[in-house]
């Protein structure tokens, strides 16, 4: 095949299949080969840009044009004008800052790009070509680690990097390996968690729909790591794309034999498989991940003991983020003082976000640990696209509310901490003066109650008690003493609930008291009266005295 | 996969397909495509730029058609940029013209003042 003079790059991924990406694609490849330019401009399917408003997008490069909002009856048009006559067509352009990601040569990269850790290829490369993945450095950290460094080693990088769980919580990666690897026992597993819950979050699905492979190759590192020689990547079952793609991935590692046995000529074996998930929330946590492997209903597990200790079939488990175990192969490639360079002390390396709401340029994007909620919100998302900021929820549901004074507080973990927040696992919905604070709390309740496994007593009937303040409160026809049970009842769910899900409403609960408590009130109707329990027992519960 | 060699040895076959895809080209040589430019054989010409930088291994140099520029009456016209340099454009290129502009001004350095237009 001819060296091609130019590449229409389509990101595919679940959003833009479902309006109409792969129609697009195939239509421009149709096109091009009916004015015989299939040779000279090659058609690719790539990973997500990041912007989620822009419609099916194609970039040409190296022009380093980005046409936006195309349906296939457009592509005609533009394959004569700017293929065949070499004119750009305005009217599908996008505005310039569409898509930062996409580097062009007219401008230095701007600064969106610069270190991106996790998402560097995505978009760039061609998801279902592992030569790709290759050409840009792929699987030489694994070869190089396999072949020269030992698991101590490997271990010893990624706890001097600093690298942090990306799910939410933070814990420090190289710690949690160190448990694993620690832990006695032969057969040992590496799960990757791409259950991906939290509404609103949707960074893994892009990574994985993106550059999966760098997913494998974080999985093997870290099974080198600890001693285990199979890894699972368990995938919810509404991610058909991702399903897709990590499953051919792991086809063409094998076909490389850069999965299977004696990788690189060493006695180091590591395979991966996929289990599917049934889209159960809970299952996000990882002992109810766990359990949901091994083909039981998805409950959470009693801890003590650990994953570590007895995770999947009761062997030494090691459950990673997909963004986190993304972060490793760069890490042994730069070292640890280079992840350490970028971020803060005790947050290094970068944070992948998918930001949305009431922003222009809602989306994916990977920055710096450590950057305001301000910059993200002016210089990534392109400011507010109506009204004034009023609040963003951190982190999915469970995360935490925050009002404008936390504006400029840094994101990263220690310093949020700080401030009586947590980071959570990377949404960042804005929302404007026209959503209501007991709207929004009945909302993220009502989500709870509907993801409550069952299993305790707390979170299965506190849920429903919650549900039925908001609900008063929303309808501005709360009882008397609503706001102070609402607290009561969040801070008891926090303390006896058995997972975090049931632990999770204080997050929403107390932030929203802590930024909009007069708002909240005001949801109280003074002159009603609480209906009288039927034993008086009850009352004294309800009422919370 | 039995070394970092044989790993080496993919990662430098495809790289090159990857270095138009990303941002930074040593030249970028535009090529005047309207309907005046493909009358008077552009095609030819951009085929005959391409064949020479894949001839010379050339892989950081991006080769972007245009539109018409208004100087009809000097299609095929060729224009060279070069990284920190002011563009220099050159009229009648043919495919033999072009050949010699690649060689000369985008690898050599040199402009080929005899075929300047502007």
């Amino acid at each position: 095949m001819a060296k091609p003079r130019a590449y229409i790059m389509v990101p595919v991924d679940a959003d833009t299949v479902i309006i109409g990406a792969r129609e697009v694609k195939s239509r421009f490849s149709a096109e091009l080969g009916r004015r015989g330019l299939a040779d000279e401009v090659r058609v690719l399917e790539v990973g997500s840009f990041g912007p989620t408003n822009a419609g099916v997008i194609a970039a040409v490069q190296p022009d380093g044009v980005v046409y936006g909002r195309l349906t296939p009856a457009d592509v005609p048009g533009i394959v004569e004008e700017h293929f065949v006559k070499g004119r750009i067509c305005g009217r599908y352009v996008l505005p310039r800052e569409y898509p930062p990601e996409v580097p062009s040569d007219d401008d230095a990269r701007r600064t969106q790009q610069v270190g991106r850790v996790v998402l560097d290829n995505c978009g760039r490369i061609d998801p279902e070509r592992i030569e790709e993945y290759i050409a840009g450095e792929g699987y030489f950290a694994l070869g190089r680690a396999v072949g020269e460094m030992t698991p101590a080693q490997v271990l010893d990088v990624v706890e001097k990097s600093g690298l942090r769980g990306r799910g939410g919580a933070g814990f420090p990666t190289g710690r949690k390996w160190r448990f694993c690897a620690s832990a006695p026992g032969d057969v040992k597993y590496v799960i990757c968690n791409a259950d991906e819950g939290e509404p609103g979050t949707f960074k893994d699905r892009l990574i994985m729909e993106g550059d999966p492979h760098k997913v494998l190759e974080g999985m093997a590192l870290c099974g080198y790591a600890i001693g285990a020689r199979m890894g699972y990547v368990y995938i919810r079952g509404e991610y058909k794309l991702s399903i897709e793609r990590m499953q051919k991935a792991i086809d063409q590692a094998r076909e490389y034999g850069l999965l299977g046995k004696g990788l690189f000529g060493s006695a180091f074996d590591f395979d991966v498989d996929i289990k599917i998930g049934a889209g159960a929330y809970v299952c996000g946590e990882e002992t109810a991940l766990i359990e949901s492997m091994e083909g039981k209903r998805g409950l959470p597990r009693l801890k003590p003991p650990f994953p570590a200790q007895c995770g999947y079939l009761c062997k030494p488990t090691n459950v990673n983020n997909v963004e986190t175990l993304a972060a490793v192969p760069a890490i042994l490639r730069h070292g640890a003082d280079w992840f350490r360079s970028m971020g803060t002390e005790g947050t290094p390396g970068t944070k992948v976000y998918t930001v949305l709401g009431h922003v222009n340029r809602p989306g994916l994007i990977e920055v710096q640990a450590g950057i305001t909620l301000r910059e993200i919100l002016n210089d990534y998302a392109g400011g507010m696209a109506s009204g004034t900021f009023k609040m963003a929820h951190l982190g999915g549901t469970a995360g935490e509310i925050l009002g404008a004074e936390m504006l400029d507080v840094p994101m990263d973990y220690d310093a949020m901490q700080k401030v009586g927040h947590v980071l959570g696992s990377g949404a960042i919905l804005i929302m404007n003066e026209s959503v209501g604070i007991n709207d929004y709390l009945d909302a993220c309740m009502r989500f709870f109650k509907h993801e409550s496994c069952g299993n305790c007593n707390p979170c299965r009937n506190g849920l429903h008690a919650l549900c039925g303040i908001t609900g008063r409160l929303k309808a501005k026809e709360g009882y008397p003493g609503d706001v102070a049970l609402m607290e009561e009842l969040v801070m008891s769910l926090k303390t006896v609930a058995f997972c975090p899900l049931g632990q999770s409403p204080a997050g929403p609960v107390m932030s929203a008291l802590r930024y909009f408590r007069a708002e909240v009130e005001a949801g109280v109707d003074p002159t009603r009266v609480r209906p009288k329990p039927a034993h008086s027992h009850l009352e004294k519960v309800e009422l919370g005295v | 996969m039995k070394s970092l060699d044989e790993l080496r040895k993919i990662r430098d076959q495809v790289r090159k397909d990857l270095e138009l895809r990303g941002g930074q080209h040593r030249a970028k040589v535009v090529v005047c495509m309207g309907t005046c430019g493909i009358a008077a054989g552009a095609r030819e010409t951009m085929k005959a730029i391409l064949d020479t930088l894949e001839a010379e291994k050339v892989t950081d140099v991006a080769v972007v058609a245009a539109g018409c520029q208004g100087f009809c009456e000097q299609e095929p016209l060729v224009e060279i940029h070069l990284r920190d340099a002011a563009p220099v454009r050159y009229g009648h290129v043919d495919a033999e013209k072009a050949a010699r502009i690649v060689r000369e001004h985008i690898l050599g350095g040199h402009t080929v003042d005899e075929l300047v237009f502007g």
